[in-house]
């Protein structure tokens, strides 16, 4: 593990807005090879090939290079202050800019002109990690302003959740950018439910669930998500997602809270461990 | 491209590769125009016989033209199209459905609407020849840009006759 420095923050935000992550790059290679609607499997190659020139010449995968959200896990031992997590904003912004990514915030009323202020930040404790884990996550809004959050009642069938999860699909549709991978959380409170469903597209994605159950249900989710018909820019074939993942965690007796969050194929997130963060860079 | 030079013959479905000029507007440059028609001012651009580009590109890198500039959202500018429709404008380019609305206006309109590859604005950046400031600086990325574009690909999404490559997914 290397100490944070100053510059492996832009680094992070240059991988994540220039390389398309290589378990995405593995499933639409993947996708592209088994398709057979022609008009599919062209359209998986401009993405393909839109992979390749970002990647080669330094351009952003999507000119909407989202509002960057800042993952920051804190492993065992690790602690972390207010200004090192400040510095962290201030260098994703400063980065954003030198890299001519685009600005990514307006205020939500006002909506004059858009700037490099209002990064979204998170941190959590993990006691079974070590160090201190940093991802940029940039979150396109064509995909994230598909969101969906349902409180259901706690005797609901996993039917009608599937239901819901399908449904939300469905309406996500070609605006949001298929073939898409599905973040689900599910549990918790409702902000909860929708922060887990956003974490849940920071794993591989081509790795299958360690839970059997939660396994199956990917599984099987996603064959159903396929047999939409939906596809790259919507035009038809098997491919409207690469990948359902699910997280779950302990919720209350009363409810049971099913939070989708929908990532484009251009699902881009660039994320390391370092040991202790220095706190008095400028 | 002009009304009378084949836009017309188009079908939903049918790819075509555009070279020509393309004027970016997005949601803030949609809400300004459409302030100005409905005040009767003056427009800062004429939008006869032009193609409205749903785009908000990232900014040029030093030795580029232009940076990543993909398609956004067609659907949420639906609630401008039937005035900017009246200025005349020949097509839309975006990404996505679009409302009955609109595609009934496209056919009255004798317009067509086009989805530009999504998601690919690295691809779409290398077949911009050229890009020139029209209005709305102050707007960023939402700024009004007159692309002039080589072998853009396109997919008609919407034709004259109101056929939509997307009905069969509903709105």
């Amino acid at each position: 593990m290397k100490r944070l420095s100053k510059h492996d923050i832009e680094l992070l935000v240059k991988e994540a807005n220039f390389s398309l992550r290589k378990d995405i790059v593995r499933l639409l290679s993947k996708a592209y090879a088994v398709e057979t609607n022609k008009k599919a499997k062209k359209a998986l190659s401009w993405i393909l090939e839109n992979a390749n020139i970002a990647k080669k010449e330094s351009l952003a995968i999507c000119q909407d290079t989202g509002l960057p959200v800042i993952f920051i896990e804190v492993g065992k031992d690790e602690s972390i202050s207010c200004s090192s997590i400040k510095n962290i904003e201030k260098q994703v912004s400063l980065a954003y800019s030198k890299n001519f990514l685009r600005p990514f915030a307006v205020l939500p009323l006002a909506r004059k002109s858009p700037s490099y202020k209002g990064a979204i930040t998170h941190v959590d404790f993990n006691p079974d990690k070590k160090g201190i884990n940093i991802t940029i996550f940039p979150k396109g809004f064509g995909s994230e302003n598909k969101s969906q959050l349902k409180m259901f009642n706690p005797t609901v069938s996993l039917a009608e959740i599937e239901d819901f999860i399908i449904e939300s699909v469905k309406r996500a549709g070609p605006e949001a950018c298929p073939p898409f991978v599905i973040g689900i959380g599910i549990g918790g409170t409702s902000d909860c439910a929708l922060l887990l469903a956003k974490k849940a597209l920071l794993g591989r994605i081509d790795f299958p669930n360690k839970d059997k159950f939660l396994d199956n249900l990917e599984k099987r989710l996603l064959k159903k998500i396929n047999a939409l018909n939906i596809g790259p820019m919507g035009l038809g074939g098997r491919h409207t997602a690469l990948a359902v993942k699910i997280k779950t965690v302990a919720t209350h007796i009363a409810g049971l809270p099913v939070g989708i969050n929908i990532s484009c194929h251009a699902l881009r997130s660039a994320g390391r461990r370092f040991k202790n963060i220095i706190t008095d860079e400028k | 491209m002009v009304k009378d030079n084949g836009l017309e013959k188009l079908k939903a479905g049918e790819e075509i590769l555009f070279s020509g000029y393309v004027y970016t507007a997005r949601d803030q440059a949609h809400k300004k125009l459409v302030e100005l028609i409905k005040g009767k001012k003056k427009l800062p651009l004429d939008l006869k016989n032009q193609i409205i580009y749903y785009c908000g590109p990232t900014k040029a890198p030093l030795d580029k033209i232009i940076g990543s500039c993909g398609p956004t959202t067609s659907s949420r500018m639906d609630k401008f199209v039937e005035p900017i429709l009246k200025m005349g404008i020949a097509a839309m380019i975006g990404k996505g459905r679009r409302s009955k609305k609109v595609r009934e206006l496209i056919k009255k309109y004798k317009c067509a609407y086009f989805v530009a590859p999504a998601g690919c604005g690295a691809l779409l950046a290398k077949k911009v020849l050229s890009k020139k400031l029209v209005c709305f600086k102050e707007l960023g990325p939402e700024a009004v840009y007159k692309l002039k574009v080589n072998a853009f690909p396109l997919i008609v999404a919407i034709d004259s006759r109101g056929s939509d490559l997307y009905k069969r997914l509903g709105e």
